[in-house]
């Protein structure tokens, strides 16, 4: 289906906008609980073949298919042996703002979703890693899960087709505490552990191996909350509404320079050209579009020529009208089975900035921003940061040094594939991104500083 | 004599080890509970802790200090969590945080000497649709002007005000945390 006609779908945004959405009793009255009752009349397996066949992909970040992530879980393991669904809103991708208005308006959405999943997986026990400063967030969702076990849905042994003919789920809700690096899957594992949020070496992969060392399945809270509609209309549907091989619909959370920013739920494939024009009222003040960051600060940035590339997946990351960010000659890269790397659809947090926008400062503050979250674990992740962060705010303050700009390419590319995590990448690719697409401004800057010192 | 959870606290920690397969994994739970009872965790605190979930002091003060949310020395009454990132700073973040700086005499980092607020400057606070913002305690401040910061700090003083009568002594960190009421919903945008 094409994106145009694909406009009006509403999936996990559905009940934006009504009154007391956050009740179980107004979800019930719009048709929430369905999809968890045909789940249960159905078997397991066929609701895993279902979003496959839905082609569903993570809304984290990463954007891997669904049902192969759940389909990696041990089969034939004893009736008894846990294990664990963990719902990831740890949601600190900045430019991101979708889950936190998803668990205020919906969280009855993603309590069916994680119903359904945790049937789908054999889960008695889902967590909710919420971030720590979302609060309010945290009251309303833990109100739900009352509303919840109190209606019977949790707690409570339930007929199933499946199974052992029976199945009952608890949710805990847990708080993180502060620290974004809870947002990759084992960081936040261990966080859930009582740990310090440090990334685990995979593998083993939490599938096989997770919290307290059993399967364990992460998600995104957009993900599971798009699980009930592809129950109830079927993975075909799902799959035809998107584009590629990228089903259903997209959350963006635009903000920066745009007349009017917001979170919209849109057809995937929507280029990011009418994203901007039509439906957030273009760039206010007269000034005109001078890039666009397009999935969260990790993703390397597009120019105001790249505009006309379809917000999907696998087209970020190989459109050819997107230019390679350069990679230092000599140092092998490899993303994505080599391909060279462009950018990546990633959270879906797209933060535009106009032509007055000093572009060194704001990847200075990025930089910033990845020191500080660097978990210390790993050296080349922990020092290289810092030294980014140091050098690109040297630069930004018109202080920088003639080699300043290959400094920083050779620091970023000695931080890629050598780390832990991907927190490494994420801090390497807004770099040589920002230095490939907007090297003039650099070099502006640079030529200032000498100026000024030669004076 | 060591010291000890209220019997309210205990309750909430007893709700929290039974929601996981061992007692470490309550961990950060119980931090919280300790912090909004005892407003921050100095080594006693730390130390009770330690001892009801049976961990090593050591590995509590590894956690403690690893997450921004936990605070081993005191911290204002109003916390003030002023983004900055990306989103924010387009939208003028810089200026918010020196106006608050200027208007309260102290600098991101700091509390004020009656305790009353301290400024935090912070990372995305996954509100970037409605920057520049900052958090409270439960609440959200959205497209922040100096105006509406004039009208914010005026009624988070009066507040901490009615609740100090006497400018008492600043203790606990969980006066903002108990204001719990579904407001106004954030704007969807759409």
């Amino acid at each position: 289906m094409s994106w145009e006609e694909a406009k009006d779908v509403k999936i996990v945004t559905k009940n934006f906008g009504v009154p007391d959405s956050h009740k179980l009793s107004v979800y019930q009255q719009r048709g929430g609980g369905q999809a968890f009752r045909k789940a249960l009349s159905l078997q397991p397996a066929a609701l895993v073949d279902e979003v496959k066949k839905s082609n569903l992909r993570g809304r984290g970040g990463a954007g891997f298919p669904t049902g192969l992530k759940w389909s990696f879980i041990p089969k034939g393991l004893p009736k008894e042996a846990p294990v664990y669904l963990v719902v990831n809103a740890d949601e600190s991708e900045p430019g991101t703002c979708k889950d936190r208005e998803l668990l205020a308006f919906d969280p009855h959405l993603l309590i069916e979703g994680m119903l359904i999943a945790s049937y789908a997986l054999g889960c008695k026990h889902a967590y909710i890693y919420i971030r720590g400063e979302m609060m309010r967030e945290a009251e309303i969702v833990e109100m739900a899960i009352e509303e919840a076990y109190a209606a019977g849905l949790l707690g409570k042994d339930l007929p199933a087709a499946g199974g052992a003919g029976t199945f009952k789920l608890n949710i805990t809700l847990h708080r993180g505490a502060g620290a974004y690096i809870c947002g990759e899957e084992t960081g936040l594992l261990n966080s859930l552990e009582g740990k310090r949020g440090w990334p685990r070496l995979k593998p083993p992969f939490p599938a096989v191996k997770g919290l307290f060392q059993a399967p364990t399945v992460v998600n995104n809270v957009e993900t599971l909350m798009n699980i009930p509609d592809i129950v109830m209309r079927g993975g075909e549907w799902f799959a035809n509404l998107g584009m590629g091989k990228s089903g259903g619909t997209r959350i963006v959370c635009v903000s920066g320079h745009v007349a009017k920013p917001g979170v919209f739920e849109l057809p995937m494939g929507i280029p990011f050209r009418s994203l901007i024009y039509d439906v957030c009222g273009g760039i206010p003040g007269g000034r005109r579009l001078k890039g666009l960051i397009p999935g969260g600060s990790s993703m390397p940035p597009l120019d105001a020529s790249e505009l006309d590339v379809p917000i999907e997946f696998d087209a970020l990351t190989s459109d050819a009208r997107i230019k390679d960010v350069e990679l230092k000659p000599g140092v092998p890269y490899d993303m994505g089975g080599g391909k060279r790397l462009k950018t990546m659809a990633g959270s879906g947090g797209i933060v535009v900035f106009d032509d007055s926008t000093d572009v060194v400062a704001l990847c200075a503050r990025i930089m910033k921003f990845y020191a500080h979250e660097s978990c210390g674990q790993c050296t080349p992740c922990r020092e290289g940061s810092g030294w980014l962060a140091r050098v690109c705010a040297r630069v930004a303050r018109g202080e920088g040094e003639a080699g300043d700009i290959d400094l920083m390419a050779n620091i970023a590319n000695g931080i890629a594939g050598n780390t832990i995590c991907a927190l490494g990448e994420a801090t390497t690719w807004p770099m040589l991104g920002f230095l490939t697409k907007f090297r003039a401004d650099f070099e502006a800057k640079l030529k200032l500083s000498a100026k000024a010192r030669a004076a | 004599m060591p010291l000890e959870f209220s019997a309210q606290s205990r309750a909430r920690v007893e709700k929290a080890l039974a929601q996981y397969p061992n007692k470490q994994a309550a961990l950060l739970p119980v931090l919280h509970v300790a912090q909004d009872e005892f407003g921050h965790l100095p080594d006693e605190v730390l130390e009770l802790v330690a001892r009801t979930l049976e961990l090593a002091p050591a590995h509590v003060f590894g956690v403690i200090t690893f997450y921004t949310m936990f605070h081993r020395e005191k911290h204002g009454r109003n916390e003030l969590m002023v983004c900055t990132n990306v989103s924010c700073m387009l939208r003028g973040a810089y200026d918010m945080l020196h106006y608050l700086e200027k208007k309260l005499g102290i600098k991101a980092g700091e509390t004020t000497p009656d305790g009353a607020f301290s400024i935090v400057e912070e990372e995305c606070l996954a509100a970037c649709a409605n920057a520049p913002m900052m958090i409270c305690g439960n609440q959200y401040f959205l497209d922040l002007t100096e105006k509406k910061l004039d009208t914010i700090i005026d009624d988070l003083r009066k507040r901490w005000q009615d609740r100090n009568p006497a400018g008492g002594a600043p203790g606990g960190g969980a006066a903002t945390r108990t204001l719990f009421g579904i407001g106004p919903l954030p704007g969807a945008g759409s």
